[in-house]
């Protein structure tokens, strides 16, 4: 895996899949039994943390809480033997980046969470890393101060055009955030691609099922072309579903629907599929429909609410699912 | 109206406390009380007085006893933190192993063998060793009370240790700090509280020594505690009150002044 130079790159995936292992090893809290670690060509896989020109931002933050907040931001340019009149120049430097300026001589403890955050951001971006390592920064944050971080540190990469590799377990944070995401399970990196790739063109049902919500259909390939393939789901219906990359897959095949990009038929002519409706489940911004397929199956359709109109589906009724071609993705496994 | 369930409010509860506190202070009250007695004896009360003060601070024996304990215990003490610091950071600054247990309970040994046992042993490789090399000086004593500090000191560092985020010398060493630095800049600053807690009670450990000094000391080496209990062989008179008053006002100075001393740092 290759990760390019000023990107914003994001491993996710659940708690125990080796995300924060890889970053370790990145940073040099832990060292590979076997393998290289690259840095612009350089294996630094089994150099000391202070040796390698890369920074962490904890999840802890991890400030010394015996020194003030200037000290703290500091800290690794004195480390590097800078002289002092260029280590107090940078120190407010990122003191006005993170937009902290009148804290500097605070004591770690009498700040905020969210400043804290901001503390750590700046300590790790002061001497100039080349790579910033972010092992789940945000999730000690509530939920609109970790809104308000996510585009402070998307404006930050952009500002100091450092490349960043952010962990995580929240999808949400990885598909506004990321230029790429890496997608990982179980040890090994399942998907590497945009957020848009991840979430449009999941390759395997793990990735389909973490990242958003997901119905899978079995179905049948009837013929392929390029990158789409026509298939018959299991349930009735055939339509053309998109192939991963550089897959030409014959016979019985899973492919996946996002509920959001099916649709509740205007009419019985328009529908891929039939069933019954289950329920109505209000979010808010939408309404989950779950419908019970011909064959047994539930199908999740997500339906944009309407203030004005409400959409008068009562469980029960029968009703028919639409799938627009190209909606569809075959999965690889 | 019911009241909540409180411990406090158990039947017999304020007697037993009390009962404790009397057979803990009872003793100490009475010793102090007759510290300032006019009279010769322990028992009888003949009025207010500094004399037995007096007494001590111009007994020459006992000026020598004391400075020799003040010599001992802080050398002793300063040895004994040095040595338990640099245990602690060995056993916790690593992954768990194979004999880490083992090591613990090897570092706390002067916590189980009792302490006679050591004191025989002692004398007889320190005899030995005093005929080889001729030095019959306070080394002994020192060398003999560092080791038994040496758990007293342990303890509290590394139970400081433990509970220290080691997260936080994982961040110096990623911003460029080499392992010395981070020893100094971070672990030690933060371990502060810890090293001051250990050497306070290895400390007053050693002041109070008696069974180990009685069997290591030379001729002429009484500290204060061997000198007490030599006195007692003879005869008891307010003087013993006198000075073990004012060792027990020195204890609880000192331990109270660490205790400032390491909440100010927290």
């Amino acid at each position: 895996m290759a990760i390019r130079e000023n990107e914003f790159f994001t491993l996710l995936g659940p708690s125990g899949c080796g995300k924060t292992t890889l970053l370790r090893l990145i940073a040099g809290f832990e060292y590979p039994d076997e393998g290289e670690i690259l840095l612009n060509g350089r294996d630094i896989a089994l150099l000391a943390p202070h040796e390698r020109p890369v920074n962490t931002v904890f999840q802890s933050y991890a400030l010394f809480p015996h020194m003030t907040v200037g000290q703290n931001i500091g800290f690794g340019l004195e480390m590097l033997g800078k002289p002092r009149r260029e280590i107090a120049a940078r120190v407010d430097e990122m003191l006005r980046l993170v937009r902290m300026e009148a804290l500097k001589d605070r004591r770690t403890s009498q700040i905020s969470g969210g400043q804290q955050q901001r503390v750590a951001l700046a300590r790790a971006l002061a001497p100039q890393p080349k790579v910033l390592l972010l092992d789940e920064p945000l999730s000690a944050l509530d939920y609109k101060l970790r809104k308000e971080m996510q585009i402070e540190l998307k404006r930050l990469q952009h500002e100091t055009g450092i490349t960043f590799i952010f962990v995580t377990h929240d999808q949400e944070e990885a598909l506004t955030m990321s230029d790429r995401i890496a997608v990982m399970s179980g040890g090994s990196i399942l998907q590497v691609g945009t957020p848009r790739d991840i979430y449009d063109r999941p390759d395997k049902r793990f990735v389909a099922d973490f990242i958003g919500e997901a119905n899978f259909l079995p179905a049948q390939v009837l013929s392929s072309a390029g990158d789409r393939a026509k298939v018959t789901l299991g349930a009735g219906g055939e339509i053309l579903a998109g192939l991963p990359h550089g897959t030409q897959p014959q016979g019985q095949i899973t492919v996946m629907v996002r509920p959001e990009h099916a649709e509740i038929a205007g009419t019985d002519a328009d529908a891929t599929l039939s069933g019954t409706l289950e329920s109505a489940v209000y979010f808010g911004t939408d309404t989950h429909l779950n419908v019970r397929l011909g064959d047994g199956s539930n199908f999740v359709v997500r339906r944009q609410n309407d203030r004005c109109a409400d959409h008068g589906f009562a469980p029960g009724m029968p009703v028919g699912v639409r799938i627009r071609d190209g909606a569809a993705q075959v999965l690889r496994d | 109206m019911a009241r909540p369930y409180s411990v406090q409010r158990q039947r017999g509860f304020t007697l037993i406390a009390l009962f404790c506190f009397v057979l803990l202070y009872l003793p100490m009250v009475t010793l102090v009380v007759y510290a300032f007695n006019a009279g010769a004896t322990t028992s009888a009360w003949e009025g207010l007085s500094l004399r037995w003060f007096h007494a001590a601070a111009a007994n020459e024996r006992i000026i020598d006893a004391t400075l020799r304990s003040l010599t001992i215990a802080p050398i002793a003490g300063l040895i004994a933190t040095v040595a338990a610091t640099m245990a602690a950071l060995a056993t916790t600054r690593t992954a768990p192993y194979r004999g880490l247990t083992f090591k613990y309970a090897f570092i706390n040994q002067p916590l189980m063998v009792p302490e006679i046992v050591t004191a025989v042993a002692l004398l007889v490789v320190f005899s030995r060793v005093k005929i080889w090399t001729g030095y019959s000086g306070l080394g002994y004593l020192i060398a003999a009370h560092t080791a038994f500090c040496i758990p007293f000191a342990y303890l509290p560092i590394r139970a400081r240790l433990e509970t220290m985020d080691l997260t936080l010398e994982r961040a110096a060493a990623d911003l460029y700090a080499r392992p010395w630095m981070v020893l100094r800049r971070i672990t030690l600053p933060l371990l502060w509280p810890g090293i001051l807690a250990g050497f306070m009670l290895a400390f007053v450990v050693s002041l109070d020594d008696v069974v180990i000094t009685e069997f290591v000391k030379s001729a002429g080496q009484e500290t204060l505690p061997t000198y007490m209990l030599g006195q007692l062989r003879r005869q008891t008179t307010p003087e013993m009150n006198a000075i073990s008053t004012v060792f027990l006002g020195l204890s609880v100075a000192i331990v109270t002044l660490f205790f400032f001393l390491s909440r100010k740092t927290d």
